[in-house]
Order: structure tokens, then sequence, then C-alpha cells
């Protein structure tokens, strides 16, 4: 504490003095100030936000360090309306009055419209938004988890529709908070808890509600848990118009959360016509299928060769018939051919043979033995042999004539 | 066919198989026989399944997180 009977005092003890009279009153040490920013720089390299906040007639010089700035939801900007939470004081060095902002929010619909296109501009980019990433919901659920407030018209809106359309899914209902600060951290507990339970979808909202009361579904953390999630999301904020973070983080977005379960429960009386209709598809295919056979069946029985087997034996016979003849005739031919030269043979050795010579009267005369050809080859009084036709006849020669040729 | 325990989802597209291999007129008649057997009994399931007129509400409270 600086003795004030010295009465000239340097700078940095004057402004010491400021500083320490100006953090010792309670009401400055901690308080809430709302204003327009302008002036704003923020100094990349150090992270440390400098601003200033007017309400139109004045203005405040501010700073908020790095360590604060690090937890804005939102990007800070000129023209834009906040609430800051923080102390007044003097920085010694330069003497500048200034307001040490430790936490800021936007204050207003045009603020709160501001944070939102930055929140859902920083997501976009990172990719959580992608619709690549969103699923289809399961077309016939078997477990729904069901996440909103335990009151409320939202919940029983979507126990009745379930009932209507498909009451044999069952639901799973985690109850939460659905506005005020501690929603989001609620929701974000439920969702973890059906994340382990594993149903076939989630439907998470509530119903209609101020712009204030929604808002908490544009909440990061609630929108990254829903875009972890394991299951298909169903976000079903009660907006007709307007979407929430959580509507773009979401597999699906409905406008109530009675469309939700319009959409993800099915009409159980479309599914039983379709069982039905494959039921009559199966058999009249396989009727198809049995009717064709019977058909080619038919035309086989039809075919001559299987009505009269008969003939196609009559057929063998026949052929066997007429091979049988020819065989027979040709067998006879070559008999009778045979025998004809047989015959022709015989005539001719008969032509030839001495035998019938003789029996026209030659005869054969033999002279000890040797055949006799010439007159000349016996003389008077040899003993010659002459055979005949029945016999031989034993003679002498009396005597010989040799005819002479001209 | 595996023992194979289906949904009710997977049952249904099951069926809806079976009747595009039946259309398809490339079955035999073995094939298609067996076939009906199994779409039969799969339809059958279906709408007992569907028949089921109790409806089941289970509430969970949420858990406190113990770990991430």
């Amino acid at each position: 504490m600086i003795a004030m009977d010295k009465f000239v005092f340097t700078v940095s003890e004057l402004n010491r003095y400021v500083r320490s009279v100006l953090e010792s009153d309670r009401n400055l040490s901690s308080l809430f100030v709302s204003g327009e920013i302008t002036d704003f720089t923020d100094h990349y390299r150090s992270g440390h936000l400098y601003f200033s906040l007017g309400d139109g007639q004045a203005k405040i010089k501010c700073v908020m360090f790095k360590s604060a700035a690090a937890w804005l939801k939102f990007r800070p900007k000129n023209g834009m309306k906040v609430i800051c939470r923080g102390r007044a004081s003097v920085y010694e060095r330069d003497g500048s009055y200034q307001f040490y902002c430790e936490d800021m929010q936007p204050d207003g619909v045009g603020a709160l419209a501001v944070a939102f296109e930055q929140l859902k501009a920083k997501l976009e980019r990172e990719g959580l938004f992608d619709s690549a990433k969103k699923r289809p919901l399961p077309e016939i659920p078997e477990r729904v988890g069901v996440i909103t407030s335990d009151t409320g018209a939202a919940v029983r809106d979507i126990f009745s529709v379930s009932e209507r359309r498909f009451p044999m899914a069952e639901i799973v209902f985690c109850p939460a908070l659905v506005q005020g600060v501690d929603a989001p951290e609620s929701l974000i507990k439920a969702l973890r808890t059906l994340y382990r339970e594993r149903p076939d979808v989630i439907i998470i909202g509530r119903g209609g509600g101020s712009a204030e009361d929604l808002s908490v579904f544009n909440d990061e953390a609630l929108a990254r848990t829903v875009a972890a999630s394991p299951v298909p999301v169903v976000s079903a904020v009660g907006h007709e118009t307007d979407f929430t973070i959580c509507d773009f983080a979401a597999d699906l977005r409905a406008p109530t959360p009675s469309a939700a379960a319009e959409l993800v429960f099915p009409d159980v009386s479309q599914i039983e016509d379709r069982i039905a209709e494959l039921r009559r598809q199966i058999r009249f295919s396989v009727r198809r299928c049995v009717d064709d056979r019977l058909v080619r069946l038919s035309a086989l029985k039809g075919r001559d060769v299987l009505k009269y087997p008969a003939r196609y034996f009559e057929l063998k016979i026949q052929q066997t018939d007429t091979l049988s003849t020819r065989l027979k005739r040709s067998y006879a031919d070559c008999v009778n051919a045979a025998a004809a030269e047989f015959k022709s043979a015989v005539i001719k050795l008969n032509a030839l043979s001495p035998l019938g010579v003789i029996l026209r009267g030659y005869a054969v005369v033999r002279h000890n033995g040797d055949i006799v050809t010439s007159a000349s080859a016996v003389s008077a009084g040899d003993k010659i042999n002459v055979t005949v036709g029945d016999g031989s006849i034993n003679c002498t020669v009396d005597s010989t004539e040799v005819r002479v040729n001209e | 066919m595996s023992e194979k325990v289906m949904n009710f989802e997977e049952k249904l597209k099951r069926l809806e198989e079976i009747v595009s291999l039946l259309e398809g007129g490339q079955c035999s008649l073995e094939a298609a026989t067996e076939l009906f057997d199994e779409g039969m009994k799969l339809s059958a399931e279906c709408d007992r399944m569907l028949d089921t007129a109790v409806r089941k509400i289970t509430e969970i409270s949420p858990e406190q997180e113990s770990e991430k």
C-alpha cells in the first residue's frame, strides 16, 4: 500500500494506485457488460483478443486473453452484440482503463444467428455433415431409442404414432432435459446410454418452443455426439422451418417428433401386404415352374416313339426280314452260279475225254506198253493191244501201210 | 442352409430373394420345391411376428459416465 503522505507520485505509483482502487471494488471485480464489438483485432500470434465494447454513447477498451478466448464457441466480429463477463481495471503500463473479459456470449437474435452460422460452417468444414456419412434408416426397426423430455407432448406423440403404425417394435426410452443450461449435457448422457443399448435407430428431439429453448440443440458437443452415433439418428426439434445444428449432424431431420415417428416406424399393414404379395409370387412362380415341365412331358409323351412303341419294333422286324431275304437270294445265286460253272466244266471235260473218242469208234493201240501213233512204229508179226470202249483186243500185225501226205 | 437366426428385415429380404430366384426360371424342379418350402416358412414367421399385439416400452435412466 502506497503511503499517501507523499504528494508527488511517479506515474507508476499513480497507475498502481488507481489499479488497486479499481480492483478492490467488489462491483468491478466481476460484472457483466453488454455492448457492440468495435475495433476488433486478434493478434493471431498471441491468441489474445483486443477490442472495444460500445453502446453508442460510450466505449471501453477490452482484452480477452488467449486462455479465456480458447473457450469461445464463436468468433467475435465487429458489429456483434455480446454480453461479457469480466473485471474492470487499469493496465499499468499505459494507464489505459480497460475491461478484462473472461467470458463472452452472443447477445440478441442477430448475434445468436451469427454464432449459429459460424458453428455450422466450422463443423461443416470438419466434415461432420457430409452426406456420405448419412445412413439410411432401417426399413423395419425392431428396437427404437427415444430421447426427449418425459413430460410434454413429444414423448406421447411418438408413442401414439408407433402404436398406430408398428406396435411390434420395442421402444427404449431415455428421458433427458430439453431446455436450460443443463440440457445439452443431459442429452449427451442419454445418447451415450443409448449407444450402449444399440437400438436400430434413435429419435432425439423436443416439441416446439422459443428460439432459446430450441438453441439447446445448437450445442457443439451435442452435435459432435450425434455425429459420432453408431446407429442412425433422427433429429426432431420442433421447428417447421428452421434447422438446428443437431439437424445437420443427424442422419435424418424431421420437422417434429410426430413426423420423426412416422418416418421411423413403418406401416404394419403395408408390410403385411408385402408379405402376402411375396407369398403369391412364390406360389405363382412355382406353379409356372411345374406347369412348364408338365407341358414338356406331355409333348414328349405324344411323340410316336413313346405312344406307339410297337412301331419301332415293326420297323426293325421289317428290316431284318428284308435282309434275311436278300441273304437267302444271294446265297442261292452263288450256289446256282457255282453249279452252272461246274456243269460247263464237266461238259468241257467230257468233250476232251478220250473215252468219248473211243466210244465214237476210235481205239487206242499199244505195243509193248507204248501207245502207237504211227503205222511205221510196228511191223508184221508184232503183238499189239487195242483198247476199245468196253474192253481190249490182243492182235498180231499182219502188215502195215504208211499213208503218204501230199 | 445355415441355421443363422435372421431378424425380421433379413427374413423379408430373403423372401424377396426367393421370389426373384423363382421368377428367373432357371431353377430345377427340386430347387424350386425347396425354395417354395423355405419361402412359405419365412412368410409364416414374418406374419407371426407382425401379429404380436403387445407393445414394449423400456425406460432406462441415463447412466453416470464413468468411462469415455
